[in-house]
């Protein structure tokens, strides 16, 4: 229902979007004085709220650094809670100004939607969890099994290739939400639960007796997931881009929120004087202030802290840093350098 | 308009004098303008979709949907388009409400006629049936019977099993599917001459009836010729007809035809919360029949039966259908709740996954309103059609 409702509310604001001009999100984001941020329904460590109604998580934070930026204050946002069903449309309607809801990155989502994935703040793969009665060690055993989905990812789409090119057959039990995915799995309305592995954990967590499933080791896709814009503003795009990098370089350069006001001060390093706003192009080219690195690393942290933070060591998620390890340590986050 | 009007009018007084014409002129300026803005609306969508770099168009149905479906009544798999896809969401939609419908008006009639038992007990609990299920919402409703049916059901492997060939587990009801084999035609060639015999029967009967006043028992015979000349068929042909037992096979059962559980929560919980409103409708328009019918009936000798078949019901009938027309539209519409529980309807196939593989939100909404509404008015149009039949009788 209320997805009918927000669908044809989208019909309508896409028939009378005004014709944007290049930093027009920008401006528009300053005027009403707070960033609009899509995020998930409830995913621990992603985007999830607390008892106190504060949202916290990997995507929360990457919302965070981009107010950050913008405002100076990480804490100007406002988060809309949406299915993955909704998501596109919200953000190509001007519903929010940028999505950042584990949404992975594919070449259909960056053509046809008129959407432009930014970077990449996760690298995720899709796993399979199943209850340890089951007795099921590998994911060339579930021939025939009953499978819990949620609807509009790229999940549904992996696990038909994969169950297609094993020519094995499988029963898709489909969702809307991700909660109702561990509640169906956890009524034995399916054997098997398929969505990115960071999710498979955080969702584990989720049932009665977390030590009853387990996740089993294949990763049958490429999930890079990362913040979403809408096409034909360029300048809000960069901002977007580089808050992450900014969050790169810093744990590259060993800047972090602890540090990061003694750096300013005493830093001889030339990298953190220009990530810091001291010299180099500053905030010129991205028409923001020259803190505007300082504010982000200041208010939320080097992207290592805030993985750690939210799915790391630090979080019930314990989930090691593997792909996400940045490039110096053996992983892939890699950022260009600000200079 | 505003240039001559000599040049065509023939009628002597001018157009604009004629309150007719007028009327006409009027009414096409209102639907141009109706139309225009409609016209504008589209135009200006194509451009800034476009605009935009959002896919627009329905190429899209021809693509390779790639996702598989939980119930589907046609051949599908990841393979086919997006276009198979509506389809199947669509034949889910009215399989769902059809047997919410049929359900509903079956308990509806029984619990609105119960509402006016001289019993006071059974008066009772039918007014508290309709009290409770009338005043839930309906999501929550549906909820309920989904995710608190599911954990009273066994795993597949502790299956309830009947007669070693129907199967109830959490992951539906398995029953044995019937396989045809070559000669089947015969047994449905069968039957379509006991369908034609029987309405030549009804005819004849009537007839004979008015004619003489004999009567003749019809439903009987009726019945066991839609019974027997297949039956007799079947026998002849030298019965044409296996069954493909369901039998667990690694985790599930497969084989045979699957009832799967979304479709028994969501068709129950639309038919209880409908047959509430249907047995308030069937209670008042019993009530709206004046009791001096009754006993005009009876004065006359007419049996109790015959009584309320022919004098009661007739009349009531003319309030209800209207009231269960709209019941009926109600139905199929809430049947789009369906997402809430994964049931594979055209909202959560075609408006859900097919819409987020796609992006292509404008057509996909648009389709999906259009086939509501195309439902909608069939129901609408079939009611009206027998409201009309059900209203000559009323002489």
């Amino acid at each position: 229902m209320l997805k009918r409702i927000l669908a044809m509310g989208s019909l309508l604001a896409i028939s009378t979007l005004p014709v944007t001009h290049a930093g027009a999100t920008l401006d528009a984001v300053k005027a009403k004085g707070y960033l609009q941020c899509g995020v998930t329904t409830g995913l621990a460590g992603f985007s999830a709220a607390d008892e106190k109604g504060r949202w916290t998580g990997l995507d929360v934070d990457t919302c965070r650094a981009v107010a950050a930026a913008v405002f100076g204050d990480a804490d100007k946002v406002r988060f809309t809670p949406l299915t993955a069903k909704e998501r596109f449309t919200a953000l190509q309607s001007g519903e929010i100004d940028l999505l950042s809801r584990n949404t992975t990155w594919t070449l259909t989502r960056d053509t046809n939607l008129g959407l432009n994935f930014t970077g990449v703040n996760y690298y995720d793969g899709q796993g399979f969890m199943v209850s340890k009665d089951l007795g099921v060690s590998s994911a060339r055993e579930l021939d025939g099994a009953a499978i819990c989905i949620q609807a509009g990812t790229t999940t549904e789409l992996n696990l038909a290739d994969y169950f297609r090119t094993h020519g094995m057959s499988y029963t898709p039990v489909t969702y809307d939400k991700s909660d109702e995915t561990v509640k169906g799995f956890a009524a034995g309305r399916c054997d098997v639960l398929t969505s990115d592995q960071s999710q498979l954990y955080a969702l584990r967590i989720k049932l009665d007796d977390p030590e009853s499933a387990i996740v089993l080791p294949e990763v049958v896709s490429k999930e890079p997931l990362g913040p979403v814009v809408r096409n034909g503003d360029e300048d809000w795009f960069k901002i977007v881009r580089w808050s992450l990098f900014a969050m790169l370089n810093a744990e590259e350069l060993g800047v972090s929120s602890v540090n990061v006001e003694q750096m300013r001060e005493t830093s001889k390093d030339p990298g953190i004087q220009r990530l810091l706003g001291l010299s180099g192009i500053k905030g010129q080219g991205l028409e923001l202030s020259d803190d505007w690195a300082y504010n982000i690393v200041k208010q939320v942290g080097n992207y290592g802290e805030m993985f750690e933070r939210n799915v790391g060591m630090g979080s019930p998620l314990k989930i090691s840093r593997g792909l996400n390890a940045l490039w110096t340590d053996g992983g892939v986050q890699y950022a260009p350098p600000i200079r | 308009m505003s240039d001559n009007p000599d040049d065509k009018a023939p009628a002597p007084t001018l157009f604009w004098r004629d309150p007719r014409k007028r009327g006409w002129l009027v009414q096409a300026f209102v639907l141009a303008a109706v139309v225009g803005l409609f016209a504008f609306i589209f135009d200006n969508t194509l451009h800034n979709l476009e605009k935009r770099g959002i896919s627009t168009g329905f190429g899209f149905l021809q693509n390779e949907a790639g996702f598989g479906i939980l119930q589907t009544l046609i051949d599908y798999d990841e393979t086919h388009t997006f276009g198979r896809t509506f389809l199947v969401g669509l034949l889910n939609t009215l399989l769902v409400s059809a047997i919410g419908i049929v359900i509903a008006t079956v308990l509806g009639l029984v619990i609105g006629v119960a509402r006016l038992s001289g019993n006071w007990i059974i008066s009772r609990l039918a007014g508290v049936y309709i009290e409770i299920f009338r005043n839930i919402p309906l999501l929550l409703q549906i909820l309920f019977w989904y995710f608190a049916m599911l954990p009273l059901l066994p795993h597949p492997r502790q299956s309830l099993a009947f007669w070693e060939s129907v199967f109830l587990n959490k992951r539906g009801l398995y029953l044995p599917g019937p396989v045809t084999e070559s000669g089947f035609g015969w047994v449905l060639a069968a039957l379509a001459v006991a369908i034609l015999g029987v309405l030549l029967l009804w005819r004849w009967a009537r007839r004979r009836q008015d004619g003489t006043g004999r009567t003749f028992p019809v439903f009987w015979t009726s019945a066991a010729m839609l019974v027997g000349l297949p039956l007799l068929a079947f026998g002849l042909a030298g019965m044409p007809l296996s069954w493909d037992y369901p039998a667990l096979k690694g985790f599930n059962f497969r084989g045979g035809i699957t009832v799967i559980p979304e479709l028994v929560a969501l068709a129950l919980a639309l038919a209880i919360y409908t047959a509430a409103y249907i047995a308030e409708i069937v209670r008042s328009g019993i009530q709206s029949v004046s009791h001096g019918q009754t006993e005009a009936a009876y004065a006359l000798g007419l049996k109790p039966g015959t009584t309320l078949r022919l004098v009661i019901i007739p009349q009531a009938m003319r309030v209800i259908i209207p009231q269960l027309t709209s019941q009926y539209l109600n139905l199929t519409k809430n049947s789009s709740l369906a997402p809430a529980i994964g049931y594979p309807d055209l909202v959560a196939v075609f408006a859900g996954t097919t819409l987020n593989q796609t992006g292509q939100a404008v057509e996909i909404i648009g389709i999906t309103m259009g086939v509501y509404l195309t439902i909608s008015l069939t129901i609408s149009a079939f009611m009206n059609w027998y409201n009309r039949r059900v209203a000559l009788v009323e002489r």
